[in-house]
């Protein structure tokens, strides 16, 4: 079609152009504008300003490497594009001298040298990651301005949807069968199946609804992907709805996600004007238009049924299904319902064919995977890898190890429907089947890293906790079930627990897994049963020895100052302490008064490092007995 | 449970006003409920129970109903807001990191708990489940800036400010600060 020729071949000019030119690239993502990048921005434009440069500053989507925000490039048309991390507004001045003025790459400052960008993804050939990574769904993220529809057109955007405009619906959905693909939600259902269901479904109108609540928290690439290439999550929903035969699209997003919103709402915009949105598209008789829907907090959102009832302005419960979404969604009709990556991941099957996208993955699941790290690892951030990457080259390689030279304990994978895995399974592969086999899924992909400090029976407590309180309240197991799990937890972290407990935990667990129409329910022991499974030695220390192993659980831990080791005359801990728990004349050792201590952790955080008097004890019991009577133990 | 009415007359008209233009921007169809209370509540800062009546009224829906809907959704608040809102993001590696502690140092700070503003209206304080800041945790939020990597101890550092700001000077704050026996 000459249409989209003449849209794309003003794009590349326009692209082309930059690419000719000295620029400064910034990721200005919500992550990034957190870590001070607008800051940084406004730094550049000051700097170049003072200095008469004419260079541009382009705002870009994140680049995955969170723990380098603010991250910055800086390209130039005959010479090395060079990536610098953490850079603030006072480095600012010092890059421009360098790099953007001269020629002198301030190599102090670098992260390394960017190369793709350009067609390709983004990469960093002195990072070790990017030997692991292989970006599909990410392919723009950091290299385009996501509020600039001519920089994902030229890098090869809505070609997806040119080329599908000229397929039947059927060699579309034939496409995602030979892809292999399944829904990147948590369930991994063949997407081909939930297509065909839709198309074939009897009633009008359709409807595509995208999947953007994403509530998992630890989890934010959706969030990411939305922020940084809104376009390809777009240009997935025209191609559904052009295979399905929709004309109306929905995208369902977290009102905690504003940035995403706006960028989502200034896309629809462009691609509008283009004619890729709206009544006859690049020239075509098909018409699809998308409306945003913004989300107003509720994690059960997220189930598909719970979803359409939200966006008909209901109250978000769920529904027994079947009748599946694609025969009876919306208001009645034939809905498909797809998450945000896997809509993202149609343009790059319908391009470059489904057995291309096959060939990448393992025997079951096949393609990438995008996950978000963070915890304890050393660089938290955005990755995606091929199916059957291994835990342990995700969170090493790519996550750098554990952060602090910490002993990792487990990784958390899937949020509140997840579970925690050990260090003895960190070679397991990342798919569905084998995730789902260790007792994990791979849920909407948020990993958590855990090390030696981080208590598990505390984890559990506290991912149930979050269930009970999004439990929409409609199946009497997941409401009051898991309230009965949670008071057990809350008793075991308090020293309260008894050995039997196990058992009924176990047991409250297949109550509440059995007696739930939705997924929430269905998977919320899962946190409880893994570290179960694989940690109940910490079950037993905070039931039989009242010990909290890592030393989190407030009430079994005290915090102790070693009368050897404090300095006397130091009063840094005296003197910060929120409740006066800590008393000591100058000149004498300090003691804390364990009826006043909030256990905070403050005086751990504050005692200068020379001294390191303050520490965590676990049992209470192994306090000394000088300093259990209030008051008095003044030395 | 009831939500507070606003006071004041010249307050109830700015409202009666402000809701009135928002319900002429939208259709009587039920989807448009919850696009309704989000924007009453932008406009208005929370959602008083006139509000929620005036939207069962136009979408002519029971109230009951409206007033199941915006208590359902974690969004929609039935009291105002302090003039600084502070939130304390309790996603997973926020709680790894210590946003327990961070919560307990807020609530006693500024002498509220999580969900309630202070008496004179000047802060509140909320938990969120996660704002997708992960590498930063423990994260807290105040009026829309984001505190990064909180400690107990920055919690106090950080409120200064805005503690300062609300009592009309630094000097008030110090001596208050340093009642310490």
């Amino acid at each position: 079609m000459a249409i989209f020729e003449n849209i794309s071949s003003v794009a590349r000019s326009e692209w082309e152009a930059l690419q000719k030119r000295t620029y400064i690239s910034v990721g200005t993502a919500t992550c990034g504008r957190a870590a001070g990048a607008l800051e940084v921005v406004d730094a550049f434009g000051r700097e170049l300003a003072r200095q008469g440069l004419k260079v541009p500053v382009v705002q870009v989507g994140c680049s995955g490497l969170c723990h380098a925000d603010p991250f910055v490039t800086i390209a130039k048309a005959d010479s090395l594009r060079v990536a610098y991390n953490n850079v603030t507004p006072e480095g600012v001045h010092r890059l421009v001298d360098g790099y953007v003025a001269g020629d002198d790459p301030c190599l102090e400052l670098a992260l390394g040298t960017v190369e793709g960008c350009t067609g390709e993804p983004l990469s960093i050939p002195e990072l070790p990651r990017f030997e692991r990574e292989r970006r599909l769904v990410l392919r723009h993220c950091g290299c385009i301005d996501p509020e600039n529809i001519n920089h994902y057109i030229a890098n090869s955007g809505y070609s997806g949807l040119n080329k599908a405009l000229k397929m039947s619906s059927e060699e579309i959905i034939g496409e995602l069968q030979r892809s292999g693909l399944r829904g990147r939600g948590g369930a991994g259902f063949p997407t081909y199946q939930k297509w065909e269901a839709c198309r074939k479904a009897q009633g009008t109108p359709k409807y595509v609804v995208c999947n953007a609540d994403e509530g998992d928290p630890g989890a934010f690439m959706d969030r990411v992907i939305l922020e940084s290439e809104p376009h390809q999550v777009i240009e997935g929903m025209i191609i559904a709805g052009y295979a399905i035969g929709a004309k109306v699209g929905y995208i369902y997003v977290r009102a905690e996600y504003p940035l995403a919103i706006e960028r989502i709402r200034v896309a629809l915009k462009q691609a509008d004007e283009l004619g890729l949105l709206g009544d006859n598209i690049l020239g075509s008789d098909f018409g699809f238009h998308i409306s945003i829907a913004a989300g107003a907090g509720a994690f059960v959102s997220g189930e598909e049924t719970a979803l359409i009832a939200a966006v008909e302005g209901k109250m978000s419960t769920p529904r027994p299904r079947p009748p599946y979404p694609a025969e009876s969604g919306l208001w009645g009709n034939p809905t498909l319902l797809n998450n945000v990556k896997t809509l993202a991941t149609v343009p790059v099957i319908i391009e470059r064919g489904g057995d291309w996208f096959a060939s990448i993955g393992t025997e079951g699941s096949k393609g990438t995977a995008v996950f978000t790290l963070a915890g304890k690892v050393v660089n938290s951030g955005l990755a995606e890898v091929p199916m059957g990457t291994t835990l342990r080259e995700l969170i090493y390689d790519i996550g750098g190890g554990i952060a602090k030279d910490k002993q990792f304990k487990a990784v958390q994978i899937g949020g509140p429907s997840g579970g925690c895995l050990p260090a003895a399974l960190l070679d397991t592969p990342i798919d569905y089947d084998s995730l789902r086999e260790a007792g994990s899924m791979m849920g909407s992909g948020g990993m958590i890293v855990m090390d030696e400090n981080n208590c598990m029976v505390d984890a559990a407590r506290f991912f149930l906790d979050f269930s009970t309180k999004e439990s929409c309240g409609k199946c009497t197991m997941c409401r009051l079930g898991t309230v009965q799990m949670l008071r057990i937890l809350e008793d075991i972290t308090a020293g309260r627990g008894r050995i039997e407990d196990l058992d009924l935990l176990l047991k409250l667990a297949e109550d509440v897994r059995a007696g739930s129409l939705c997924g929430l329910g269905k998977t919320a022991p899962n946190p409880v049963l893994t570290t179960l499974r694989y940690f109940r030695d910490e079950y037993e220390a905070h039931i039989l020895e009242k010990r909290c192993p890592a030393k989190v659980c407030p009430e079994l831990t005290v915090y102790y100052i070693l009368p050897d080791k404090c300095d006397r005359a130091c009063e840094h801990c005296v003197l910060t302490c929120p409740t006066e728990a800590i008393k000591g004349e100058k000149g004498q050792v300090k003691v804390i008064d364990q009826e006043k201590c909030s256990k905070c952790g403050t005086c751990l955080e504050v005692c200068p490092p020379e001294y390191d008097a303050v520490v965590k004890l676990s049992p209470p019991s192994l306090l000394p007995s000088a300093n259990v009577a209030e008051g008095s133990a003044r030395k | 449970m009831r939500p507070e009415s606003v006071q004041g007359t010249s307050n109830d008209e700015q409202n009666n006003q402000a809701i009135a233009e928002i319900l002429a921007r939208h259709g009587k169809e039920k989807k448009n409920l919850i696009p309704l209370l989000q924007e009453v509540q932008a406009g208005l800062g929370y959602l008083p129970r006139e509000a929620l009546q005036r939207i069962a009224h136009f979408l002519e829906m029971p109230e009951v109903e409206v007033w199941g809907v915006a208590t359902f959704y974690n969004q929609f608040r039935f009291v105002p807001l302090g003039k600084f809102h502070t939130t304390v993001c309790m996603g997973t590696a926020c709680h790894l990191a210590g946003g327990q502690l961070i919560q307990e140092a807020l609530e006693r700070e500024l002498n509220v708990k999580v969900g309630g503003t202070t008496e004179d209206g000047n802060f509140s304080l909320e938990r969120v489940a996660c704002i997708g800041c992960c590498m930063l945790a423990p994260v807290a939020v105040i009026n829309d800036k984001i505190h990064p990597k909180m400690t107990p101890f920055k919690v106090e550092e950080s409120l200064i400010p805005y503690k300062q700001e609300v009592r009309g000077g630094p000097e008030k704050e110090e001596e208050e600060s340093e009642g310490k026996n």
